[in-house]
């Protein structure tokens, strides 16, 4: 049967010029632009620090299953994750569709493998109603970001041009692309109706079949010329959008499946000083930490050039919502900003300043004013990272001796007292003095106990936690545990040491505790303060096994060691919430154990706030945190203690005496004093034992 | 410009909680921690700024003993190229003067523009600085909170009386001594400190130093410390006790009856 209309590998422009010439030109010079830049947009992964990405292969396809094919962080943002959603769909199934064509233009008979038989019948029925729902998607996708232009998408004039034009854009190049298609297909049936042939079935309500019908009444030269000319246009689209992919945010159409492959599986953690360097080698290192760019490594700038710049993360970030001058957003923004400028697609490298501070794309309040809660790695749907970034930029300041003043005292207080008060050492179990009806040990040379509490320093020292260390006490005495503290022999367990780039004093706290909890010769440790339980369980090697005490009044619970009694009748009359540390929650799950344990107790009543579990809202953070002054225009603490009264409740139940820190120091500056109370899960649990 | 800053190594007022002895003359010194006084840190601060803006070197000296060493070592760290001990049996008990006289000894082992103190010590006196500079024969400001650095004549800032400032033209050398304030110290950590661990530093006896050991020492000072001890309470002052928050209604409550609160 003689082809209806003349396909673009044997039509003649003007009655002389093959268009095979363009099937073949566009698709070369296609690919090797594309590669030409690519290689460009490699340069600086070569030149940067080594990232060990290459462990744990099943895992990271389970990522890329889950995250990455399977879209599971995309309802999280409905509107926007199911336009999404649909969108990546059609791209993978049309991206079979649109390599065929790209062949079909130089040999016209030309198949997909696989796609001549009932697969084929039933791929190209999908694939019109893929092109179909593309179409709509990226429509209203550049309505809502172009005339909507919800919050999410602002950008302050500081940092320059925002990306609505480059959204806007992206979207009708895909529209034009799937019109193209469609109309290439639809000229081609209507031909062939016209005809009288056996038309291909095109599906009903599809686009091609929309674009069918229009066509039907138009004379065959028109159809020809329909079918050509839309051949073209979507060849040209498709590689103008292959090379235009790598030049802006729309990167991640390449790079979020590699992203996503070698995202962190490990949460709770910081990476090392420099891959490769064992902790005794790191004296030898000549500089700690992120100074110039191509001290990054090579993932944190896959990171920057896959932000889609969908501002996700920047919507949860605790320090953006106060204003703080930190969004995650711009980090990764700026970075990929700097890669472009310093490794541009033509001329030399242009040599790199240092990255904080004045002449540098981070301000030093940036920088600092993250708590590394982790509420924007969670949410990323593409895996990037920051608290690993961060932290890697406070090494870089504090290498360069530049900390903030109001950090320095706290963090020579814990080099040479061990915590970060200046308060001694020897004062440090004085907390048991006070409490009554139960036994805390000091584990010594001639103590000994099964389990060890590790206090940490803010429940060992401040006045009001030291409330936290008692109840915690009580607990694990009416439990039955066999128990005692180190005193004067543990220090602070270094958790924020860590995260604020102070990276040999960390190793030095890690060191004497590790010590100090070997010679205790303990079979367990507890603790009420997630930071420390972070640091212990996921950073400390070489020691035995740590329990949340919310997890040991579970258990309890369960097994009948602890009997609670019922609410008071002022108890009966109040709302409970519970808020999810930050070092309990997203970095490391705990969610469950807390809310079993404030369940446990007979006829309270508990209600959830919005923003909770792994969306918990940090409270400002911990540690040092609590030394450093932000600029910001409102506090965490405040913000949160608004979304407890939102969600009805009048006390809200914590499980981290840092929370319980920013907590009450909220309820006060909200004037809430009298309306809204906050108490420490432990407190709370430690008053209804009825043992 | 070759720059020698004075430090001193101090018991660390806001680390330690300091009590007297038994005794009555000195303070409990059994688990107290030092570090370097805090008036120094600016001033080497400020020693290490200058050097990296007209170029030159900063050398850091101390009075003491063996453990004075780290104190040098820590301002090593945060840049000082070189350190000095001056160290000797025969300097333990010194007074202000005794001290100046050692520094001033040292000073003239040296070749330095411009000398620098601390404005005073946490535990001292606020006279060395200027002893030093009249022993030297040098021009000397104290409390300086601003330094133009330029070769032969320098601008200085001065805090004086109500927050006023004023600004000093100063010959060189002469002596500084520096007012907290001026700068942002730059942070020490311990990986500072492990690299200039191995750094030699030099130590000069009073021999070295050509001084008479009669001049210095317990023996030739003529202030000597008689007494120690926390004031009685005068007529007005009232220490609130109980815990934070008893204090703190306290406080309010007499803020209140006083009308400074309304």
């Amino acid at each position: 049967m003689e082809p209806v209309l003349i396909s673009p590998a044997s039509f003649q422009l003007f009655g002389f010029i093959p268009t095979v010439i363009f099937s073949v030109l566009l698709p070369l010079v296609g690919v090797g632009l594309f590669t030409y830049i690519m290689a460009k947009r490699i340069a600086p992964l070569v030149k940067a620090n080594p990232d060990f990405r290459f462990d744990r292969p099943k895992e990271r396809i389970l990522n890329v299953l889950k995250i990455w094919l399977g879209q599971y962080r995309h309802p999280r943002y409905m509107m926007a994750g199911v336009l999404h959603i649909i969108i990546f769909f059609g791209f993978l199934i049309l991206s079979v569709r649109s390599t065929e064509l790209v062949i079909k233009g130089i040999s016209e008979g030309f198949v997909m493998p696989g796609l001549g038989g009932t697969l084929g019948d039933i791929y190209y029925f999908f694939k019109d109603y893929a092109a179909t729902a593309v179409f709509f998607a990226v429509i209203i996708a550049a309505v809502r970001r172009g005339i909507f232009r919800p919050d999410r998408y602002h950008y302050p004039a500081s940092y320059g041009h925002d990306h609505t034009n480059e959204a806007v854009f992206v979207c009708l190049i895909i529209a034009t692309l799937m019109v193209s298609e469609s109309l290439f297909e639809a000229a081609l049936v209507a031909a062939e109706i016209q005809a009288g042939h056996e038309a291909t079935f095109l599906a009903p309500g599809t686009l091609a079949w929309f674009f069918k019908n229009v066509l039907l009444d138009n004379s065959t030269e028109s159809l020809q010329t329909y079918h050509i000319v839309s051949y073209y246009v979507h060849d040209f689209t498709f590689f103008f959008f292959l090379c235009f992919l790598p030049l802006g945010k729309h990167f991640h159409v390449i790079t979020s499946l590699f992203n996503v492959y070698f995202m962190r599986l490990d949460r709770g953690n910081v990476r090392p000083v420099r891959y490769g360097v064992k902790d005794e080698e790191l004296d030898d290192l000549e500089t700690f930490g992120v100074k110039k760019f191509s001290d990054f490594t090579w993932k944190d700038i896959l990171d920057f050039y896959t932000c889609a710049d969908c501002g996700r993360c920047a919507d949860q970030c605790p320090a953006n919502t106060v204003k703080r001058p930190l969004s995650p957003r711009f980090i990764s923004i700026k970075g990929r900003d700097y890669a472009f400028s310093h490794f541009p697609l033509m001329g030399n490298f242009v040599p790199q300043e240092l990255l904080v501070g004045e002449g540098g794309i981070y301000s030093e309040d940036e920088i600092w004013s993250c708590t590394t809660c982790g509420a924007c790695e969670q949410e990323c749907p593409l895996g990037i990272e920051y608290i690993n970034k961060i932290v890697d930029l406070r090494r870089g300041l504090v290498d360069e001796g530049n900390v903030p003043q109001s950090l320095q005292k706290p963090l020579s207080s814990l080099e040479k007292r061990g915590n970060p008060y200046g308060k001694m050492e020897k004062k440090r179990a004085d907390w048991t003095k006070e409490l009554e009806g139960c036994e805390v040990k000091i584990l010594d040379k001639k103590t000994e106990a099964q389990t060890l509490y590790f206090v940490d320093s803010i429940s060992s020292f401040d006045e009001r936690m030291q409330n936290v260390a008692r109840a915690t006490s009580k607990i694990l005495c009416a439990v039955g545990e066999d128990f005692g503290i180190l005193g004067k022999e543990e220090k602070d367990s270094g958790n924020e040491v860590k995260r604020f780039g102070e990276e040999m004093l960390y190793q030095s706290l890690k060191a004497h505790n590790i010590s100090a909890i070997q010679k205790s010769g303990v079979k367990k440790i507890v603790t009420a303060d997630p930071h420390a339980y972070n640091s212990l369980k996921n950073e400390y090697t070489d020691i035995p096994p740590v329990e949340h005490i919310s997890e040991v009044v579970t258990k309890a619970v369960a097994s009948g060691k602890l009997k609670l009694k019922g609410v008071t009748e002022e108890e009966a009359g109040k709302i409970y919430t519970y808020h999810d540390p930050c070092y309990l929650g997203r970095h490391n799950g705990l969610y469950d154990p807390p809310r079993d344990a404030i369940d446990a107790i007979p006829g309270i009543r508990r209600v959830e706030m919005h923003k909770s579990r792994d969306r918990s809202f940090c409270c400002s953070g911990g540690g040092l945190m609590l030394f450093y002054e932000p600029e910001e225009e409102e506090r965490m603490g405040v913000v949160r203690v608004k979304h407890a009264q939102k969600a009805g409740a009048n006390v809200i139940v914590t499980a981290c005496p840092f929370c319980l820190v920013n907590m009450e120091d909220a309820i006060k500056v909200a004037g809430l004093e009298g309306k809204m109370e906050a108490i420490d899960l432990g407190e709370l649990i430690a008053a209804h034992i009825d043992n | 410009m070759e720059i020698l800053v004075c430090v001193k190594r101090v018991p660390d007022t806001s680390e330690n909680e300091i009590e007297i002895n038994s005794d009555g003359n000195d303070i409990e010194r059994d688990d107290l921690v030092y570090s370097v006084n805090e008036w120094d840190n600016y001033a080497v601060e400020e020693a290490i700024q200058i050097v990296d803006k007209v170029g030159g070197s900063v050398t850091v000296v101390t009075v003491g003993d063996d453990e004075s060493e780290e104190v040098l070592r820590r301002e090593m760290a945060m840049g000082a190229n070189n350190g000095l001990l001056l160290t000797d049996d025969a300097f333990e008990g010194s007074d202000g003067k005794g001290i100046a006289t050692i520094l001033k000894a040292a000073v003239e082992k040296g070749k330095y523009d411009l000398i620098m103190t601390g404005a005073q010590a946490d535990e001292g006196a606020a006279q060395v600085g200027g002893m030093l500079a009249a022993m030297l024969d040098y021009p000397y400001a104290s409390l300086v909170n601003m330094i133009e650095p330029a070769e032969g004549k320098m601008k200085v800032g001065r805090e004086i009386e109500g927050g006023n400032q004023e600004i000093n033209e100063i010959e060189l050398p002469c002596v500084l001594s520096i007012q907290t304030g001026i700068n942002e110290p730059r942070y020490v950590g311990i990986r500072g400190i492990r690299k200039v661990a191995s750094v030699e530093i030099p130590e000069l006896s009073a021999s070295d130093l050509g001084l008479d050991a009669g001049a210095v020492g317990e023996g030739a000072a003529k202030v000597k410390r008689v007494d120690y001890f926390v004031p009685d309470m005068g007529d007005g002052a009232e220490m609130l006790e109980g815990s934070t928050e008893e204090i703190i209604a306290k406080l309010i409550d007499y803020l209140k009856a006083k009308g400074g609160l309304k």
